[in-house]
């Protein structure tokens, strides 16, 4: 039956469409067949998955009504793929939810498709309660983990190795568990294979945790203090954290260099990602080339929506710079306080030792140590919990920061554009010009020319179209993964 | 700023918690109090039925140096040598946060209205936090004067109660600042030379172990006051640093959409009760401890004055005697002599006998107050710690 629904006709399945999704409908496209009750509930996924089986599982309880009509779309899946709203009407779950991913990833599965019969996309219902319910972050079939920090090494060559976990039912992995030493420089490496490959084209690629010079030079020294192991501690699940965004992304999954990363033992030292390396200070020139350029380059935005989105980052972005400060403020505040209340704890003790009134000096010392629990209990579990907060919001302000590099290169691209027409129409002229001086070879070198910068205008047209729909792709997903991600913590913060 | 604290002062001792029994010949307290732009004046109110006072109840309108003129009235007294003086009152000091309110009204324009409403507010409870705190002070200073049966009957203290004017007592210029510096550190080198030089033995074993409990025991209230400052005021930033944590989540809930604003705007909200919550706990720390500790290590200083003045009395005694042994021997003077020794022994003996009263007293007070003091912070403690409980299981 997979066969039947062989590549959707993604030509019709516009970016448009995906406003339509906005309004949070819920796509159940599966085999009925391979509906095994998988135990858990799945994460809420927005992207499809490659392996079904698992994953078309039972929704939650208060879905169950969509069981039966499961049956009905399929029977109508076969027919019209087109992702047309009225279609989807009957099957709108009760509870309104975050738009969903549309089946447009689908297309570069597609040729997959046809070798597996079972898979089909399956797009889960992103209910607020399914959110909270499976917040333990397992996605559509691939987990990855980083743990174990090592050290390697001596010296000022040590490094860290972290052992990256990847455990996964989909197929195009060898093995369904598997785990690989990394260090931090091969995931830069990988970050810049990725955006090198992919930025340009539109697609929005997470951005990987900073280098810190001052905190690795401390982890190298050797240095056994608490500062460096929260160090080590932070760098660890930023990198978790990269590593499960960048899988989240359907297209950056199937890229072989991330596969390669996950899976292969041994990965070729990336040496540009090193900080004072020659590539590092080319990339710093380009860098500012590129904030020159961005002065310059006045596009005329034709398209509101990218115009309404580019404001709504700019917004989004301001205001989590400055939440971020203020929970970076709060956080050195409450080690401010945990220490005060320490040193205070200390004076109340020797002032109890030296009250001769015994009950009023058992009370003080006492005092004492009451305060000092107090303040190791509360101040440490909250100031974790902040932490983890602060750190989101830090990851948030850089991808947004990507997200803006994404627009930034939809600009250049139309700049190309706009160039090529300009040299186009001074070809023409050239040739015109030849036309009337009348000589003939070089009318037709002239021509050869024309057409060669047609080419390039055409070319630059459909990039510029092109990355405008990807990038209008991108966002939506981006925003969905916002929402499920920036539930997660702030669930547990609050507690 | 102008400010007017309308209404009665509690009738009880405030978080200071002098425990003052005692007759109620003499009532006497602070019923209103106006801050105006460099000082306050404070509305003392006296209901007596001494046959001194002309009237059953009468109140007049003293400033801060006025207090601080009739703590010096008395501790120039050399009646009173013998006992320990309740300390003065410290100055009004509204300093520090009229200027922070200065500095928030001359605006940031990054803040939001309500982030800019909200801090007002702050300063503005602060503000009168602090002032609430000086008016008690000044009170406890004048109740203890009123409850102390030596001390109430002093003259001074009449005319402070009573007469209507202005007791037109200037502040002490920058001369006398600098000579009452002088004084103290003259002082201090005395005692130090008495203890150490003339070799001193103190006959009496209370006196001694007082002396020794008295100066560890100064230090170490003095350090843990000055910590528990520390840590109230560590709080309060961080009540403080959840404003523009909830402006900013508040802004960025009415930005979104869905579920996220939801999210956005119920954690805005959350931090907003959990910052009440936090300035409630640093506001009632600061009440009960840091104030209590504050005032007790005044108190100890003021023993500790008594202590010297006791030595010093001893030393002098002793010298009356060394003096007397001399005449003696010279066989000149030996009347004046005499006469100044028994002077000076009946000093001391004056001296040692009220100073041991006021040295239990002043135990049994400390005593007392701490106690009360520390059942009431821990009892608030438990009550913020539940109510912020309930705040866990919210999400």
């Amino acid at each position: 039956m997979a066969a039947e629904r062989e590549p959707p006709p993604l030509g019709d399945a516009k970016p448009t469409d995906f406003e339509e999704l906005e309004d949070g409908e819920d796509l159940f496209t599966s085999t009925v067949s391979t509906l095994e009750s998988s135990p858990s509930s799945p994460e809420p996924a927005s992207l499809p998955a490659e392996d079904v089986s698992t994953n078309s599982n039972g929704p939650k309880p208060a879905e169950v009504v969509l069981d039966d009509d499961r049956e009905d779309l399929f029977a109508e899946a076969t027919e019209e793929v087109s992702l047309d709203s009225p279609e989807r009407e009957p099957i709108l779950s009760s509870e309104p939810s975050p738009a969903v991913t549309p089946v447009t990833p689908t297309t570069l599965i597609a040729p997959r498709i046809e070798s597996k019969s079972m898979s089909a996309p399956v797009i889960f219902d992103r209910s607020r309660e399914e959110i909270e319910e499976e917040a333990n972050g397992d996605v559509f079939d691939i987990e990855i983990g980083v743990s174990d920090p090592e050290k390697v090494g001596d010296g000022m060559n040590a490094y860290m190795a972290y052992r990256v976990t990847t455990k996964t039912s989909l197929s195009m992995f060898s093995k369904s568990e598997f785990s690989v030493k990394r260090r931090f420089s091969d995931f830069l490496g990988l970050h810049s294979k990725l955006a090198s490959k992919y930025l340009h084209v539109g697609y929005i690629v997470p951005p990987a945790p900073e280098k810190s010079i001052v905190g690795m030079t401390k982890v190298k020294v050797g240095k056994e203090d608490s500062s460096s192991t929260e160090f080590v501690e932070k760098r660890r699940a930023a990198l978790e954290r990269y590593l499960q965004r960048t899988v989240k992304h359907p297209t950056l999954l199937q890229d072989p260099d991330l596969r390669q990363f996950l899976e292969s033992s041994e990965l070729p030292r990336a040496v540009n990602t090193q900080a004072l390396s020659g590539a590092g200070i080319l990339r710093m020139v380009n860098k500012a080339a590129d904030a020159v350029n961005k002065m310059t380059i006045k596009m005329n935005e034709s398209d509101a929506w990218f115009e309404e989105k580019q404001q709504q980052f700019e917004n989004l972005d301001q205001q989590l710079r400055k939440l971020h400060a203020s929970v970076e403020a709060l956080v050195c505040h409450r080690k401010e306080l945990s220490a005060n209340t320490a040193a205070f704890a200390k004076s109340a003790a020797m002032l109890g030792n030296s009250e001769d009134h015994t009950a009023l000096s058992r009370a003080l010392s006492q005092l004492a140590e009451v305060e000092e629990k107090i303040d190791q209990l509360h101040q440490e579990q909250a100031f974790a919990d902040f932490y983890m907060f602060s750190e989101l919001l830090s990851d948030y302000i850089r991808l947004i920061a990507a997200v803006k590099g994404v627009f930034d290169h939809r600009m250049k691209c139309w700049q190309k554009w706009e160039d090529a027409q300009i040299t186009l129409l001074k070809k023409r002229e050239t040739e015109a010009k030849m036309m009337v001086a009348n000589k003939p070879d070089k009318i037709q070198q002239a021509k050869n020319e024309i057409r060669e910068w047609e080419a390039k205008v055409q070319q630059g047209e459909r990039d510029f179209e092109q990355i405008s729909k990807t990038i209008r792709k991108e966002v939506g997903r981006f925003e969905l993964i916002k929402y499920w991600e920036a539930f997660l913590p702030e669930a547990k913060a609050i507690a | 700023m102008e400010g007017r604290q309308a209404g009665k002062e509690s009738k009880q001792p405030s978080s200071v918690s002098v425990d003052l029994q005692g007759d109620s010949s003499l009532q006497v307290e602070i019923s209103d109090a106006v801050s105006e732009r460099d000082k306050v004046k404070f509305t003392v109110q006296t209901k007596s039925c001494l046959p001194h006072f002309t009237q059953l109840e009468f109140s007049v309108v003293r400033q801060h140096e006025e207090f601080i003129w009739l703590h010096d009235a008395y501790v120039e007294n050399e009646e009173y040598a013998g006992l320990i003086i309740p300390p003065a009152p410290p100055r009004p000091d509204f300093e520090a946060s009229r200027e922070k309110l200065q500095k928030l009204g001359e605006g940031d324009s990054s803040i939001t209205r309500e982030e800019f409403a909200k801090m007002k507010q702050e300063l503005e409870a602060e503000y009168l936090a602090i002032f609430k705190k000086t008016v008690a002070m000044h009170e406890v200073f004048l109740q203890r004067l009123a409850a102390h049966p030596t001390l109430r009957r002093d003259h001074n203290f009449f005319v402070f109660l009573e007469y209507g004017q202005d007791l037109s007592v200037r502040g002490k210029n920058r001369k006398e600042l600098l000579g009452g510096y002088l004084r103290n550190i003259v002082k201090s080198a005395d005692e130090a030379l008495i203890t150490r030089m003339s070799g001193l033995k103190e006959v009496d074993d209370f006196f001694e172990h007082e002396r020794t409990f008295l100066l560890e025991y100064h230090t170490r209230i003095r350090d843990a006051c000055l910590r528990a400052d520390r840590v109230m005021y560590s709080h309060k930033c961080l009540a403080d640093d959840y404003i523009p944590i909830s402006a900013a989540l508040n802004s960025l809930g009415v930005q979104e959409v869905n579920q996220l604003k939801m999210s956005f705007l119920k954690l805005a909200e959350f931090f907003e009760r959990l910052r009440k919550l936090e300035g409630r706990v640093a506001s009632d720390e600061d009440l009960k401890l840091s104030d209590m500790l504050r005032y007790y290590m005044r108190d100890s200083q003021a023993a500790k004055d008594l202590l010297y003045r006791r030595l010093r009395a001893l030393a002098d005694y002793e010298n009356a005697n060394k003096a007397l042994d001399k005449a003696r021997t010279r066989n000149r003077e030996v009347r004046t002599a005499e006469s100044h020794q028994q002077q000076c022994c009946q000093r001391f003996e004056r001296l040692s006998d009220s100073a041991k009263q006021e040295l239990m007293d002043f135990k049994s007070r400390r005593v007392i107050s701490f106690r009360k003091n520390l059942i009431e912070l821990a009892e608030l403690e438990l009550k913020h710690a539940k109510g912020g409980g309930t705040q866990d299981t919210w999400v």
